[in-house]
């Protein structure tokens, strides 16, 4: 498959917001903040730098994805309907008893998801283990492992970060969403976690600092970080919360909360306006 | 040989190694104890999938996780307080939740850990492991059969969790004893009390047994070397036959094998159950041996639950 062009990859980064809309507004639930920021990555990297095969989910030589911050499944299972995993309709038995798509992810219950998630600071720790194993078996694969900063601040993200410098997991990319917001508020307020990039590098890691809402700026960094030849590498992406729906931009409210009638309304317009 | 006193971890240890060789998916991972694990064992003969975490034991689950997640089979080892307790969550939703196959082995259980103190005794962590859902429990009674579970749980498609003590403790089966997860084994029959007991505390049971005898008193003695799934079938014929129960273990009576056979029994027959365990304390430094008597976890007492269980029936 060749891959799309920036502007396409931006168009179904809006395509996969309009599905995190509608699916949390049908849920009356979710985490639809995170989700939109996350997008363009989710974009990129499932419709044009992963390894990965929707019609056999676990092709043993694919790139793994591993979500951390699983309360933003809703972007992940958007990503995985659009490039066919399972049918889009699906997407909206979102949060539904006996739905497969839980409120966080599942190991097992949704093909394409690699690892259940959901309580944060795990998720690298998963990734690690499954880079290690790719390095075991003299696989190519790489492993990703997408976080939220406000999740950096367990300390268990620390423990695995110092682990895969020990056992060279130049095949391990770690991305943090990094839209500063966490229930609370900013996250500087909370338990600041500036200097970031210094503390990544001092652990050892190769650091890529890019915004990411922009494609080429995410696409230029996966390709170095899938080049990384001597350390794992992490890509902060200063994105905004809620991206793509004015009213939800940089809105911490919308860290857990679906839209209401109107909301649903405008925010849709807003995004269809902009889908080609 | 039954009668010497061997250390169950030696033999994890030994099967470890001998699964090196058998199973090319088996990797073994440490957080800084390997030589007191006995995962050392297995790092000596195949260094290249033995996975020392350093003493972030959150993170060795995290990572056992994605391991299993990519084909292997998992053994990871600690202390078992640091095993269970200080990654309980980590278990849940890495191991527990999605079945990955990964085996928690803790050494260090029991109050017979001794001088190291409370801090270091694992009192609550059959109870902690058991209410997790898919997760198998459980504690071999010496170290023949901590041998033969080990090569059972790699052998075993799931998570599980096994259990073991630090001391040298006396060897009751046989070298080569059969091990089958969930499978009771009635050591003694008996007719006027059943005898259940798991880890270490299996010897005490017998012990026990053989003083009831002599007063004309027939004690039937189970080993309940998997806590979980509970053998419930072994629980309910013995005790339809006997009238009357005690569980023994070294563990809190809180949530172990004490509460898992009140559990059976409550929804089965009407019989009195008395359980041997540490009762609702914390341990503290001291003698393997004196804590033993201090906490409540000798012959003698399995004895003297015998007598209340039979003086309580019906």
């Amino acid at each position: 498959m060749e891959c799309p062009t920036a502007a396409e990859l931006e168009n179904i980064a809006n395509k996969l917001r309009l599905h995190v809309i509608e699916m949390t507004y049908v849920a009356h639930s979710g985490h639809p903040g995170g989700s939109l920021s996350a997008a363009d990555m989710m974009a990129a990297l499932y419709f044009g730098v992963m390894k990965h095969d929707p019609q056999n989910p676990s092709w043993e030589d694919r790139d793994r994805f591993v979500l951390s911050k699983g309360h933003v499944a809703p972007i992940l299972y958007a990503a995985l309907a659009e490039s066919g995993y399972f049918p889009i309709e699906d997407l909206l038995t979102l949060r539904k008893m006996g739905s497969k798509l839980q409120g966080h992810p599942v190991r097992g219950k949704v093909p394409g998801v690699e690892m259940s998630t959901g309580s944060l600071g795990q998720g690298l720790s998963m990734a690690c283990g499954i880079a290690l194993a790719g390095k075991m078996d003299g696989k190519e694969y790489k492993t990703i492992c997408m976080l939220g900063d406000g999740e950096m601040q367990e300390g268990q993200n620390w423990e695995a970060a110092m682990f895969a410098r020990q056992n060279k997991l130049t095949n391990l990319i770690a991305i943090v969403d990094r839209n500063r917001l966490q229930i609370t508020g900013d996250t500087e307020n909370a338990v600041g976690l500036e200097p970031f990039p210094e503390k990544w590098s001092a652990f050892g890691w190769q650091v890529i600092i890019i915004d990411g809402h922009n494609m080429r700026q995410i696409l230029e960094a996966l390709d170095k970080a899938y080049k990384a030849k001597s350390k794992p590498t992490v890509i902060i992406m200063k994105t905004v919360k809620g991206k793509g729906v004015s009213f939800m931009e940089n809105n911490a409210g919308f860290h857990g909360k679906a839209c209401n009638d109107e909301e649903f309304q405008k925010a849709v317009e807003e995004l269809r306006e902009v889908i080609q | 040989m039954t009668g010497s006193r061997l250390a169950q971890r030696s033999y994890y240890g030994k099967a470890l190694a001998e699964l090196a060789a058998e199973d090319p998916k088996v990797v073994v991972m440490d957080a800084d104890l390997a030589g007191s694990t006995k995962t050392s064992d297995f790092q000596k003969v195949c260094p290249e999938r033995f996975v020392e975490v350093g003493i972030a034991e959150q993170n060795m689950i995290g990572i056992a996780a994605g391991l299993a997640a990519s084909g292997k089979t998992v053994f990871a080892s600690t202390f078992g307080v640091f095993a269970t307790g200080r990654c309980w969550e980590q278990i849940r939703l890495g191991v527990a939740y999605p079945k990955t196959n990964v085996k928690i082995v803790a050494t260090h259980c029991g109050i017979s850990v001794g001088e190291d103190g409370a801090s270091h005794q694992a009192l609550e962590d059959i109870s902690i492991m058991r209410s997790l859902p898919n997760m198998v429990v459980v504690a071999p009674a010496d170290a023949y059969e901590a041998f033969a579970a080990t090569k059972a749980l790699a052998a075993y498609d799931g998570p599980a969790y096994m259990r073991m003590g630090r001391a040298d403790f006396p060897t009751i089966l046989n070298e080569g004893v059969e091990f089958r997860i969930g499978k009771a084994t009635v050591l003694q029959e008996g007719n006027d009390v059943t005898i259940i007991g798991c880890g270490q505390m299996v010897s005490f049971c017998l012990e026990a047994a053989e003083k009831l005898r002599a007063e004309g008193i027939s004690a039937e003695v189970i080993n309940m070397s998997t806590i979980k799934p509970l053998d419930e079938e072994a629980i309910i014929e013995s005790v339809k036959k006997t009238g009357c129960c005690v569980t023994a273990e070294e563990h809190s009576i809180i949530g172990g094998l004490g509460s898992a056979v009140a559990e059976t029994l409550s929804g089965s027959i009407c019989a009195p159950l008395e359980r041997v365990g540490t009762k609702d304390t914390f341990g503290e430094s001291g003698n393997p041996a004196d804590l033993m008597v201090k906490y409540g976890l000798t012959a003698a007492d399995i004895y003297d639950a015998a007598k209340k269980s039979i003086s309580r029936k019906g």
